[in-house]
């Protein structure tokens, strides 16, 4: 029994240092980031917000900020969509091929962002479409469509087989069936798609760095800011990011994971 | 018949690698309860899902009232379907679920909701009318499926096992009452099941299908006292194979030589029968007479008792006849009360030719 205790503690404890090991350069930043003092230091220089208003009160990095949010929305919303049309097409039909459509649907987020970001810049550029927000826009939907589809194949796989037949069978056409009961059904998948890309979006550097040219994303604004000087506004800039993208992706997660409304005990959706 | 509802005119189905119907030719009155059966796989719910439109047939006419369905999408035809699965849409509630189909008819809500509350008074889950579907019982989900698909009046009800996923108890009332509401509303229901007696139990007319093939369609007293042939006469009943050879046919007698003896059956012109001619002789279980004197004779057989099986007020005795086959007898349960306990006694069997049905073995 005594043996148990210990391991168990053992156990607690590793899974605690192990998420202090995570956490801890986060934490640091978002500490420092309320300090007064200049240089990051023990002691702690007394609270104060100066660097968050000093951070946004830099119009590069007001519009830095701006870019980012225009980036996320827009983004997520095409991602979301284009996912969802290819998990449909997943669910719906057999074609020659569709093994490696799969296969090449899933592979962005495997490639080195560096590769990507490298690869994206010299298609845009080549076909004029570097260095202005929508660049940006489309790196972003390609690097994270297949977290949506993801997130939407795996709910339709959910889904009853005989649920879209029905539908016809009772008179609905496959556009209506469509509306009425495939999106209705994926509906928590899909805004859990869509916080989830704005997740990724919003705090993605790399790609955004090679493709956005002067019209930088926040991430990227922090990059430039890091080169110049080290200056507590990057830990200020640094935790708004985490705690949005935190929130976000909690978000994908609570509605991905929610119960229908109104039922007491149904199952998991 | 008068003119038929339906009408599978030789239809095929067939997908890459397999036959699923083969050339099925059957047709389906109005307001008549016709029971699709076979084993699983033998093309049954392929058939029915080619009559809703899910499938198209390879070959053949499918004809609603005279009218070529074959390429008639299944959102224009009106063959509503319960599913085996239910298929009940799991985010709306019960009244939105049983207005669906007038819905995707475009009538105004108002109405829908006018059309849809007698459905479900009918088949009684009005109180539920706001709940979930996950909400509810299996007989209860499956009332509403069965609301839904009667709401918008179709002429032709499909239905594909939908009680396969009840309890025993409620299987039994609701057979009771999906025929009840067949005879009152007058319209087809086409029911798809591989239960012998929840299809004797409905239905007007039985159609049994093996391997993509109609056996026999009929109804179903027909079908159990006169299978016609040796895959009906398996599956159906708890009927007794004997194979033999046709000895002697004489004043509309046949007799037929088994390993077990001589046995005599009425003859049937139809057959044409040879002496030669291999043939199986089929008695019923419940034609078996049961006692305890000594067999001897023509249509008897002896053997010991090596199995009993109560159901109520019936005894199904397993005979093993000594040479490797068992032969099955039904007899009421006082009937038996007389021999007392006959678990390991040697009991003689004896039945009537008119009683014996002759099959011709191809």
């Amino acid at each position: 029994m005594k043996a148990d205790r210990i391991i168990s503690l053992a156990f607690k404890a590793y899974i605690w240092l192990a998420l202090l090991f995570v956490f801890a350069p986060i934490l640091t930043s978002f500490v420092f980031s309320f300090d007064a003092n200049k240089f990051a230091a023990i002691p702690w220089g007394g609270f104060s917000t100066k660097w968050y208003a000093e951070a946004f009160g830099d119009p590069e990095v007001a519009k830095s900020l701006r870019n980012t949010v225009i980036v996320a929305l827009s983004s997520s919303i095409l991602a979301t969509l284009i996912g969802f049309t290819a998990a449909y097409t997943d669910y719906r039909y057999d074609f020659f091929g569709k093994k490696v459509y799969l296969a090449l649907a899933f592979i962005p987020p495997t490639i080195p962002v560096i590769i990507l970001g490298v690869a994206m810049l010299v298609l845009l550029g080549r076909i004029g479409l570097s260095g202005q927000l929508h660049s940006v826009i489309i790196a972003h939907v390609v690097y994270s469509l297949p977290f949506a589809m993801a997130l939407i194949r795996l709910r339709l796989s959910q889904m009853n087989k005989d649920l879209e037949a029905a539908a016809w069978n009772l008179g609905a056409s496959q556009w209506r069936a469509l509306k009425e009961i495939i999106i209705p059904f994926c509906l928590p998948a899909i805004f859990s798609a869509l916080f989830l890309t704005m997740a990724v979006s919003f705090d993605e550097y790399a790609i955004a760095w090679f493709v956005s040219g002067f019209n930088e994303t926040l991430p990227v604004r922090i990059l430039i800011l890091l080169q110049r000087e080290v200056s507590p506004k990057v830990n200020a800039i640094g935790s708004l990011v985490f705690i949005v993208s935190m929130t976000l992706v909690m978000l994908a997660q609570i509605v991905f994971l929610m119960r229908e409304p109104g039922s007491g005990k149904g199952k998991r959706i | 018949m008068a003119e038929p509802l339906l009408v599978l005119d030789g239809v095929v189905k067939r997908y890459d690698d397999h036959t699923a119907v083969h050339k099925i030719d059957l047709e389906i009155a109005a307001g008549e309860f016709i029971a699709l059966m076979g084993p699983s796989g033998c093309g049954k719910t392929t058939t029915l899902r080619m009559i809703a439109g899910l499938e198209a047939p390879s070959e053949g006419e499918i004809r609603l009232r005279g009218r070529r369905m074959n390429d008639v999408a299944p959102w224009e035809r009106d063959t509503p379907l319960v599913w085996q699965s239910l298929a009940l849409f799991p985010f709306m509630s019960v009244l939105k679920n049983v207005e669906f189909g007038l819905k995707m008819r475009n009538i105004p809500a108002a109405e829908r909701t006018k059309k849809a509350m007698p459905w479900l008074e009918r088949v009684g889950i009005a109180k539920y009318r706001d709940r979930k579907v996950d909400q509810l019982s299996g007989g209860e989900r499956q009332r509403v499926a069965l609301a839904r698909a009667l709401v918008t009046e179709p002429e032709i009800l499909l239905l594909d096992e939908p009680l396969s996923a009840l309890d025993a108890h409620l299987v039994i009332r609701m057979q009771a009452e999906l025929k009840q509401l067949q005879q009152q509303l007058g319209i087809t229901f086409c029911y798809v099941t591989h239960s012998q007696s929840e299809a004797f139990a409905m239905a007007d007319r039985v159609a049994i299908m093996a391997e993509g093939r109609l056996q026999q369609v009929g109804p179903p007293r027909e079908v159990y006292r006169a299978p016609a042939n040796r895959f009906v006469a398996e599956f159906v009943g708890a009927n007794n194979l004997l194979s033999g050879k046709v000895k002697s046919i004489a004043q509309g007698i046949v007799m037929v030589e088994t390993a077990a003896g001589i046995m005599r059956a009425r003859e049937n012109p139809l057959l044409a029968l040879l002496p030669g001619d291999a043939v199986t002789v089929v008695v019923s279980a419940d034609r078996a007479v049961v006692s305890d004197s000594t067999a001897d004779g023509e249509n008897s057989l002896a053997g010991t008792v090596i199995g009993e099986q109560f159901v109520g007020a019936f005894v199904t005795l397993h005979l093993d006849l000594g040479d490797g086959s068992t032969f099955r007898a039904q007899l009421q349960q006082h009937a038996l009360e007389p021999l007392g306990q006959v678990r390991g006694k040697r009991l003689s069997l004896r039945w009537k030719p008119e009683h014996t049905v002759l099959l011709k073995d191809k």
